[in-house]
């Protein structure tokens, strides 16, 4: 019998479902919270905030993290800002827009009441997030200063330089040690969960494997919320941290959690090129230097001259060409799928002729050169003037990604274009949850980039913080009462109840059999050939074939996997290669049912590209008809899935072809 | 870009944990200038596993400068002979073909190791849990350009709350101070307005939870600050002095 999806959206006219919502939802008394565990696993934004929110509530919290510390996360990562309808820059902007750039952004794949609650909180975030002590980049008047970001034509995002993640992220680190300083959290670091515990089909507690003394151990609580991120990794390069991994989720998803449109995932354009095949991770360039970056390639192809001795006139800026309206600050899916076209065509650039250019010095000299000129009265400055007092200025926008450049590829951005190319950055796609962001498991909860709620076929940049902050701050307080409310008379289960003992021999007996296996290829090497194929044919351009081919050398890898694969070293002691082995065996169940969901879109959309599906120009071309649903997989015994649909409704929103030209 | 082969001698700290009394060990490692100094080490450790033998244990996540996660003290400098970035933002590049390089792992007692070169820097942790936080719950913020925050005193926070929390400081000092880790995070919130209500409860908090996790004393020989890999000032523990002590004589 397949379950009936209830994405439980509210009634009413769409700006009023979720103050209707917060009005009348179910609440649990100071008393009763203080008798209430809950769970939170992952302590990026969505679980740091999260974790602190509901323990300011008066919940008891148990907060797991794999890191050494919570602030390590990967949320610390993002760089270019987060985005708020504060309107501060009086240029238009509102909830509505927010909004409506969102589900446009995200080509019409979103839930559109979940996007609109998002862009509502948005500007509560920003208000908490100063009070907090969050140093936000501000103007001269002490207000706060925002940039502009792809998808958009106002200015909405907020940043601090380009580490706009690490400072929100410690500003919810900070609102989370406060709780564990006051004994209403309780902090597992270095612990990684390895299953979920149903009782009677609730939720109700996870295995987490102490990766210091290699021990499982047990923990109850009422309820589980996976704050655990995206699973890029899958592609084994991305701009995700090293230790970024499916398994919480896939585990989950395992106990019965549905998976919500897995092939749905986001490669950025600007990234800084691969350089060997010893690479370990790609390093992200933000999107916010598209502010000021202009992209070209070489209108000859094969041109080897040095970039600055190419002419203006010989230089194909092909963002602006083929998009005039947005020009550079295109999203995401268009600019990378259009540096690949041109790469594909020949006109790529660098050793590997697979990067464009992203180029400073027009903006550098003619934007911020020749202000900064005029403000100190400079007549007829030279290009040697204009450069220098141009350089101040973006390296105070952008110095900490200027250096990183440099340090990766030894080559100056001030004085030569970046080389970049698109790379892995985030899955849209997540565990599928309803709009109070409970998963098809009751009890369990998928917050961030670990659901699939907001983003659509494609997310806009400095829309993850937002979203990420957005759950763990203001939605999920108010919608775990829904659930919990009807809990208050459960009492804490003991951990050696029957579904414990058999959820840890579940784990148990998967890290013997890793153990046990003892073959010649190191799990390194697994992880490297599966990224490999999920790169070329469920990557950035997908087609019926490919994806076919694909599914069969998962399936062959994995079972190799299981046969050859060494892991070194016993349970009972520190060993990040034991850790790994069990991730990248997710992640080899993961990337088949990635490629399944992409082939059975028959459509092109956001950052799903069948390229059986395109219109005359290459832009994507969608389905409205035939398409226009959530794909949410139910895990079904052995690796086979049962395709189950949410229907998309777009009742203030005329749907259209989504355009940027 | 270079592309010749590179031979590394390593000699690595090996310790199977926080009781075993350690030892090093010596490695040929092929590298190659653009890999960086993480990429070799996983180049070292697939060869290990591949020989049946134990990888070496480190940490690392981001591979970007910014998680604080790695932590190698590479020939006597924590993370490496270059200045301003982390372990995982070296390349080897940096070394000559031939170089013998030494990697231990932070040395401080207040870091036990783990296991290699991995330790445990729970203390910072306890450290920002006694008072590196504005108390102020989840729904209680006014609108953000209500408080106005001059842009110079913004970046002069921001460049204090750039820490990355990575123990850098702590490992460079003869003392094991962590004076620079706790002035960065008393100086933030020192400087913005929202952090004056507990102004002088935080600093003596954080302060006290330094000394009770055993951290050494600064005698402002610098080298935390010559070391970070965020170039957080020197002048951050000249201000958690004067604001110490002006907690102090306020009677905090």
């Amino acid at each position: 019998m397949s379950q009936q999806l209830d994405s439980k959206i509210p009634q009413g006219p769409l700006a009023e479902k979720w103050t209707g919502y917060r009005s009348t939802v179910p609440l649990v008394n100071p008393a009763n919270k203080r008798n209430m565990e809950i769970i939170v696993v992952g302590t990026g934004l969505a679980g740091a905030s999260a974790a602190a929110t509901l323990a300011e509530l008066g919940y008891q919290v148990k907060a797991f993290c794999f890191q050494d510390s919570p602030r390590r996360a990967h949320s610390i990562a993002a760089q270019g800002g987060i985005n708020a309808a504060k309107n501060y820059q009086n240029d238009g902007d509102s909830v509505y827009r927010l909004f409506y750039d969102t589900i446009k952004g995200g080509d019409y794949r979103a839930r559109e009441a979940n996007v609109y609650r998002l862009a509502q909180v948005s500007t509560n975030i920003i208000d908490q997030c100063v009070a907090q002590g969050v140093p936000f980049a501000r103007e001269y008047g002490g207000t706060l200063s925002n940039r502009s970001f792809g998808g958009t034509q106002v200015q909405r995002t907020f940043y601090a330089a380009g580490q706009t993640g690490q400072q929100l992220l410690l500003g919810a680190y900070s609102a989370l040690e406060r709780q564990v300083g006051l004994g209403n959290v309780k902090m597992y670091a270095r612990h990684e969960m390895l299953e979920v515990v149903t009782i009677e089909g609730k939720a109700r507690g996870i295995i987490a494997r102490n990766l210091v003394t290699g021990k499982l151990e047990r923990y109850f609580g009422h309820a589980v919320l996976l704050c655990t991120g995206g699973y890029g990794n899958v592609f084994y390069l991305s701009t995700n941290a090293m230790g970024s991994n499916v398994t919480a989720a896939w585990k989950a998803h395992r106990r019965g959690a549905y998976f919500g449109n897995p092939c749905f995932t986001q490669i950025h354009p600007t990234c800084i090129p691969v350089s060997g095949h010893y690479q370990s991770k790609l390093t992200l360039m933000s999107e916010s230097l598209r502010n000021d970056g202009r992209i070209w390639v070489p209108k000859k192809k094969d041109d080897n001259r040095h970039p600055n001795d190419i002419p203006e006139d010989e230089r194909d800026y092909y963002l602006e060409r083929r998009y005039p309206a947005f020009g550079n600050l295109v999203p995401r899916d268009i600019a990378s799928r259009a540096a690949k076209e041109r790469c594909d065509a020949g006109y790529g650039v660098g050793p590997s002729k697979m990067a464009v250019y992203l180029d400073f010095r027009s903006n550098l000299m003619n934007k911020y050169g020749r202000a900064e000129a005029s403000r100190l009265n400079i007549e007829n400055p030279d290009e040697a003037t204009l450069v220098r007092l141009g350089k101040e200025v973006v390296k105070e926008k952008y110095g900490n990604l200027f250096d990183m450049y440099k340090q990766i590829t030894d080559e100056d951005p001030y004085e030569v274009p970046m080389r970049i190319y698109p790379a892995v950055h985030y899955t849209m796609g997540g565990l599928w949850v309803d709009y109070e962001l409970m998963t098809t498991v009751p009890g369990l909860y998928a917050l961030g980039e670990a659901n699939f709620s907001d983003h659509g076929a494609n997310r806009l940049g400095a829309s993850a913080l937002m979203q990420g902050l957005a759950d763990g701050y203001f939605v999920i307080p108010y919608t775990i009462g829904s659930y919990l409310s009807k809990d208050i008379h459960t009492k804490s289960i003991s951990t050696d109840h029957e579904a414990f003992v058999k959820a840890e021999q579940e784990a148990q007996d998967r890290l013997n059999q890793f153990l046990s296996i003892n073959g010649k290829r190191t799990v390194e090497s697994y992880h490297r050939e599966l990224g490999l194929i999920m790169w070329d044919k469920c990557g950035m351009a997908r087609n019926e074939a490919g994806l076919k081919q694909a599914i069969e050398q998962i399936r062959a890898l994995r079972e190799d996997f299981y046969k050859n694969v060494r892991v070194p070293g016993s349970q009972f002691e520190f060993n990040p290669e034991l850790d790994k082995a069990g991730r990248v065996a997710d992640f080899l169940e993961l990337g088949e049912l990635m490629c399944i969901d992409a082939l059975q879109r028959n459509e092109s959309c956001g950052g799903h590209f069948r390229e059986e599906y395109q219109t005359e120009e290459g832009e994507a071309l969608r389905d409205d008809n035939g398409y226009r649903y959530v794909s949410a997989w139910e895990y079904k015994h052995g690796n086979n899935w049962e395709l189950h649909k949410e229907a998309l409704e777009y009742e203030n929103i005329k749907i259209a072809q989504r355009s940027y030209k | 870009m270079a592309n010749h082969e590179m031979k590394i001698n390593l000699k690595v700290w090996r310790q199977k944990n926080a009781s075993d009394a350690g030892r090093f060990e010596e490695y040929a490692v092929k590298a190659n200038p653009d890999m960086s100094f993480l990429e070799m080490f996983d180049v070292l450790n697939e060869q290990l596993i591949e020989d049946g033998k134990d990888p070496v244990a480190f940490d690392h996540d981001c591979r970007e400068g910014i998680c604080g996660m790695c932590s190698m003290f590479i020939n006597g400098r924590p993370h490496g002979p270059k200045q301003g970035i982390t372990t995982c933002q070296l390349h080897m590049r940096s070394f000559k073909d031939g170089d013998t390089v030494v990697v231990e792992p932070w040395k401080a007692q207040s870091f036990p190791v783990i296991k290699d070169l991995s330790v445990d820097r729970g203390a910072f942790d306890r450290i920002i849990a006694a008072g590196g936080f504005v108390s102020v719950n989840t729904g209680n913020a006014v609108d953000a350009n209500s408080i106005l925050i001059p842009k110079d005193v913004a970046d002069e926070a921001f460049a204090a709350a750039t820490c990355i929390g990575c123990g850098a400081c702590v490992a460079a000092c003869k003392n094991s101070s962590a004076m620079l880790f706790v002035s960065a995070k008393v100086s933030q919130m020192a400087l913005l307005p929202q952090g004056q209500a507990e102004r002088e409860k935080r600093v003596v908090a954080m302060v006290d939870q330094m000394d009770n996790e055993g951290f050494g004393s600064c005698t402002n020989t610098g080298a935390c600050s010559a070391e970070c890999p965020k170039e957080i000032s020197l002048s951050n523990i000249a201000r958690m002095n004067r604001e110490y002590l002006r907690a102090k004589l306020v009677g905090n």
